[in-house]
C-alpha cells in the first residue's frame, strides 16, 4: 500500500471521529428538544462567519495550539503530560510578576521578557514531574495532576493577598485579580477592529519550532527514539533520563507560554481567576490534548486541529444564544472526540495490517518459492 | 489557635473529616480494583460528576435519597460499559481515553444541570444514622458513629474489597490479569471478562462517590468535584494498591480539608492562606510518591497495557 493512501485513510478516520462526536451531539440536542441543524449552523457561523468571528476563533485556538505543541513533544517521548493546567498557571504567574517588577521597560523589551518568563515558569513546573519521573521513577500522570492542584491554589493565594489589585481592597470587593498590568506588556493587535493579537503568531512560530526540533535536530531524534522504545534507546547510548526530563520541561514551557499569552492578550490585561480549577485556564490544558491528538501528535497538523477546536469553543456560545442549549455541550463533544480518536488507533492498525496483508499476497508467492528451493537444495545436498 | 484545641471543635473536625473522605474513598476503592486488573481509568472525575448530577437530579425530582445514590451508581455502570468497550475491544490508550471520559463528564453534567435545573436548588441532604450503643461513647461516638449510611458503606467496602482481592478465586484472577495477562490467558482466565467486571465495578463506585458528594452537600453546581476524582486516582498509588492504604490516604485528604475549613471558620486562617492549606495534601502526595517510588514494586505489572492474545 502506498504511503499517501495510508495517510488518506488515517485522515478519513480522524474526520470520522469528529463526525461521530457531532452525531452524538446532535442526538443530545434533539433529545433536549432543539434543532441540531439550527444549532450547528449557528455554531459554524459564530466560529467562522466573519472577520471578528475568525479573529476570536484564532485567539481561542492559540492556547490550544501552544499546549498541543507541548503535548506533541512529551507524548512523542511517551511521557504523558496531564499537567498542562498547572503549567499554564505557573507561566501566567511568573510572567505577571515579571510585568509588575519591570513595568517601566519599553514594549520592545518587556513583551519578550514576559513571554520568556512564561516559558521559564511553565518549564520549571514541567521540570519538577520530569525530574521526579526520570530520577525517582514517580508516575508523571500523578505528579502532574497533583502539581495542577498546587499551582491553582498558589495562584488563588497570590491573587487574594500579595498580588491583589489594591483597588479591590479599597472597594472591599476583593475579586481575586491583579491590577491592570503595564500597557507596555500588552500584546499588539495585528488587525484593527478585531482582537487578533501577536500571541497567534507566537503560537504558530512555536509549533513550527517544535516541528524543527522534533524532526530536524539530533536531540529531537533522540527524544523520539526514547518514545519508540526506552530500552533500545538506552542500548543505543541515548541518555533516557535526560530526554524524559527534557520532554516534560519543553512541554511545560509551551504550556507556560500559553499562560503568558492568555494574560497579556486578554481584554482586561490582568491575571484573574474565579478560584475554581478551570477558572483561569478554561480547561485549555486538557483541550490542548484533544487538539494534539487530533493533529496526530504532529505540531504542524495541530495548527488546523486547534483552529477547529477553538472554533467549536467560540461557536458554542453562538449556538447557546441561537437554540438555548448550554455551550458546555461542546466540552462533552470534545471528550467524545478524544475517546473516538484514541479508540480508532487500533482500528487504523488493523486496517493497516489488512492492507499490508493484501500487499504481501502479491509479493509472497515469488519469495516463498525462492525460499523453498534454497531450502530444498541445502537439505538434499547435506546427507 | 486555642479555640481549635477544645474537645468539641476537635471532635467536630474529625467527624467532618471522616464525612469528607467518603467520596475519595468510594472512588479510590473502585479505581484500586480496576488497577489491580491492569486498567487505569483517568476519567474518574468525569464519572463522579455524572453520578453527582444524576443522583442530585433524582433526589430533586423524587425526593428519595437511596434512589439518588442508586442512580449515581447506575450512571457509573453505564460509563463503565462505555469504558470497557473503549479499552477492551478497541485497545485505546488508557491514560488518554480517560481524559476524554473526563471532558465528557465535565461537559455533559454541566449541560444537563444548566438545561434541567439551572440554579443550585437545595435538596434534603443525607441524614445521620446512629450506630446503637457505639454512638453514645463520648467523643468517639460523634467522630465515628454518627454519620450518613453511605459513610459506613464506604468503610465496610475496605475489608470487603481486600477480602475479594486477596481471598477469592475472582480476586486471584484479577491479580493474575493485572500482573501477567498472557499467563492468565494461557491458564484459561478470561482477561477481557475479568477486566470488564473490574472496570464496571470501578465506575459504579465512582458514580456512587459522586452522588454521595452531591447528597452530602445537598446541592449541585458545575464542576462540583473540582478535581476530586483525579486525587482519588492518585490515592491508589499513594495507598500502594491496597484497600487499607487507600483508606488511610482518603482519611488524610478528608481530615486536612476539614481542618482547613475549621480554621477558616475560626479565623485562624485568612481566606487567602486557606488556599495554601487546601493544596497541602496534594503537595504531600507528591513528596510521598517521591519517597516511596523507588521501593514501590506494588504496581500491577500490566497496568495500562492493553491485552491482545498472541502479541
Amino acid at each position: 500500500m502506498s504511503r499517501s493512501r495510508a495517510r488518506l485513510a488515517e485522515a478519513a478516520i480522524a474526520v470520522a471521529a469528529v463526525v461521530a462526536a457531532a452525531a452524538v451531539g446532535a442526538i443530545m440536542i434533539l433529545s433536549l428538544g432543539a434543532s441540531p441543524i439550527d444549532g450547528f449552523s449557528a455554531l459554524v457561523d459564530g466560529a467562522f462567519g466573519g472577520r471578528k468571528e475568525l479573529a476570536d476563533t484564532a485567539i481561542k485556538a492559540m492556547p490550544l495550539l501552544l499546549v498541543g505543541t507541548g503535548i506533541c513533544i512529551s507524548f512523542r517521548a511517551r511521557v504523558i503530560n496531564i499537567g498542562g493546567e498547572g503549567q499554564i498557571v505557573a507561566g501566567a504567574l511568573v510572567s505577571t510578576v515579571t510585568a509588575l517588577a519591570l513595568a517601566d521597560l519599553p514594549p520592545a523589551m518587556l513583551i519578550p521578557a514576559v513571554l520568556l518568563a512564561g516559558v521559564v515558569g511553565g518549564g520549571i513546573w514541567g521540570a519538577i514531574p520530569g525530574a521526579l519521573k526520570a530520577y525517582l521513577g514517580v508516575n508523571e500522570i500523578l505528579s502532574t495532576i497533583m502539581l495542577n492542584i498546587v499551582a491553582v491554589q498558589v495562584m488563588n493565594y497570590l491573587l487574594r493577598d500579595p498580588l491583589i489589585d489594591p483597588a479591590e481592597i479599597e472597594r472591599g470587593t476583593r475579586i481575586p485579580q491583579t491590577e491592570r498590568l503595564s500597557p507596555n506588556a500588552d500584546l499588539p493587535i495585528l488587525v484593527d477592529g478585531t482582537r487578533l493579537h501577536l500571541g497567534v503568531v507566537v503560537a504558530i512560530v512555536a509549533a513550527v519550532a517544535a516541528w524543527v526540533f522534533l524532526w530536524r535536530s539530533t536531540t529531537g531524534y533522540r527524544l523520539r527514539a526514547v518514545g519508540a522504545g526506552r530500552d533500545a534507546a538506552r542500548y543505543a547510548g541515548i541518555p533516557v533520563e535526560r530526554m524524559t526530563l527534557l520532554a516534560l520541561t519543553a512541554s511545560g514551557a509551551m504550556c507556560g507560554l500559553a499562560g503568558a499569552v492568555l494574560v497579556f492578550g486578554s481584554e482586561s490585561h490582568r491575571l484573574v481567576t474565579d478560584g475554581s480549577s478551570t477558572g483561569f485556564t478554561g480547561s485549555a490544558g486538557f483541550n490542548g490534548i484533544v487538539a494534539a491528538l487530533f493533529g496526530a501528535l504532529h505540531p504542524l497538523l495541530t495548527i488546523p486541529a486547534s483552529i477547529l477546536f477553538g472554533g467549536l469553543l467560540v461557536g458554542a456560545n453562538a449556538m447557546q444564544r441561537a437554540i438555548q442549549i448550554p455551550a458546555s455541550l461542546v466540552i462533552a463533544m470534545n471528550g467524545l472526540v478524544v475517546v473516538f480518536v484514541v479508540a480508532s488507533v487500533s482500528v487504523r492498525q488493523r486496517l493497516r495490517l489488512r492492507l499490508d496483508d493484501l500487499a504481501m499476497l502479491r509479493l509472497r508467492p515469488a519469495g516463498r518459492r525462492h525460499g523453498t528451493t534454497t531450502l530444498e537444495v541445502t537439505t538434499t545436498g547435506k546427507p | 489557635m486555642n479555640e481549635f484545641f477544645t474537645a468539641s471543635v476537635l471532635v467536630a473536625t474529625v467527624a467532618s473529616g471522616v464525612r469528607l473522605s467518603t467520596p475519595y474513598l468510594l472512588a479510590a476503592l473502585g479505581e484500586t480494583f480496576g488497577q489491580r486488573s491492569g486498567v487505569l481509568n483517568l476519567g474518574v472525575d468525569g464519572v463522579m460528576l455524572l453520578g453527582a448530577f444524576f443522583g442530585y437530579w433524582a433526589v430533586l425530582v423524587h425526593d428519595n435519597l437511596v434512589l439518588g445514590l442508586l442512580v449515581g451508581a447506575a450512571v457509573g455502570v453505564a460509563m463503565g460499559i462505555v469504558y470497557a468497550v473503549v479499552t477492551l475491544l478497541f485497545h485505546a490508550e488508557q491514560g488518554i481515553s480517560g481524559i476524554g471520559i473526563y471532558l465528557f463528564g465535565l461537559g455533559f453534567s454541566e449541560l444537563m444541570y444548566r438545561q434541567q435545573v439551572g440554579t443550585p436548588l437545595p435538596i434534603r441532604g443525607l441524614g445521620e444514622v446512629e450506630i446503637p450503643l457505639l454512638a453514645d461513647i463520648p467523643h468517639v461516638g460523634e467522630m465515628l458513629f454518627r454519620h450518613s449510611g453511605i459513610v459506613y458503606v464506604a468503610i465496610a467496602l475496605v475489608p470487603l474489597l481486600a477480602w475479594v482481592i486477596n481471598r477469592t478465586q475472582f480476586g486471584l484472577d484479577v491479580r493474575a490479569v493485572g500482573e501477567t495477562p498472557d499467563a492468565a490467558d494461557s491458564l484459561g482466565v478470561g482477561v477481557r471478562r475479568t477486566r470488564a467486571v473490574t472496570i464496571i465495578v470501578a465506575n459504579a463506585l465512582a458514580g456512587l462517590g459522586g452522588a454521595a458528594l452531591a447528597l452530602e452537600l445537598g446541592t449541585f453546581q458545575q464542576n462540583l468535584t473540582n478535581g476530586l476524582g483525579f486525587i482519588a486516582v492518585a490515592l491508589v498509588y499513594f495507598g500502594a494498591w491496597r484497600p487499607t492504604g487507600v483508606l488511610l490516604g482518603s482519611l488524610l485528604f478528608g481530615l486536612v480539608t476539614a481542618v482547613v475549613n475549621q480554621w477558616k471558620t475560626l479565623g485562624i486562617l485568612s481566606g487567602s492562606t486557606a488556599s495554601l492549606g487546601t493544596m497541602a495534601p496534594a503537595l504531600l502526595t507528591v513528596v510521598a510518591l517521591a519517597v516511596i517510588a523507588r521501593r514501590n514494586s506494588a504496581q500491577p505489572a500490566a497496568l495500562t497495557l492493553p491485552f491482545q492474545r498472541g502479541r
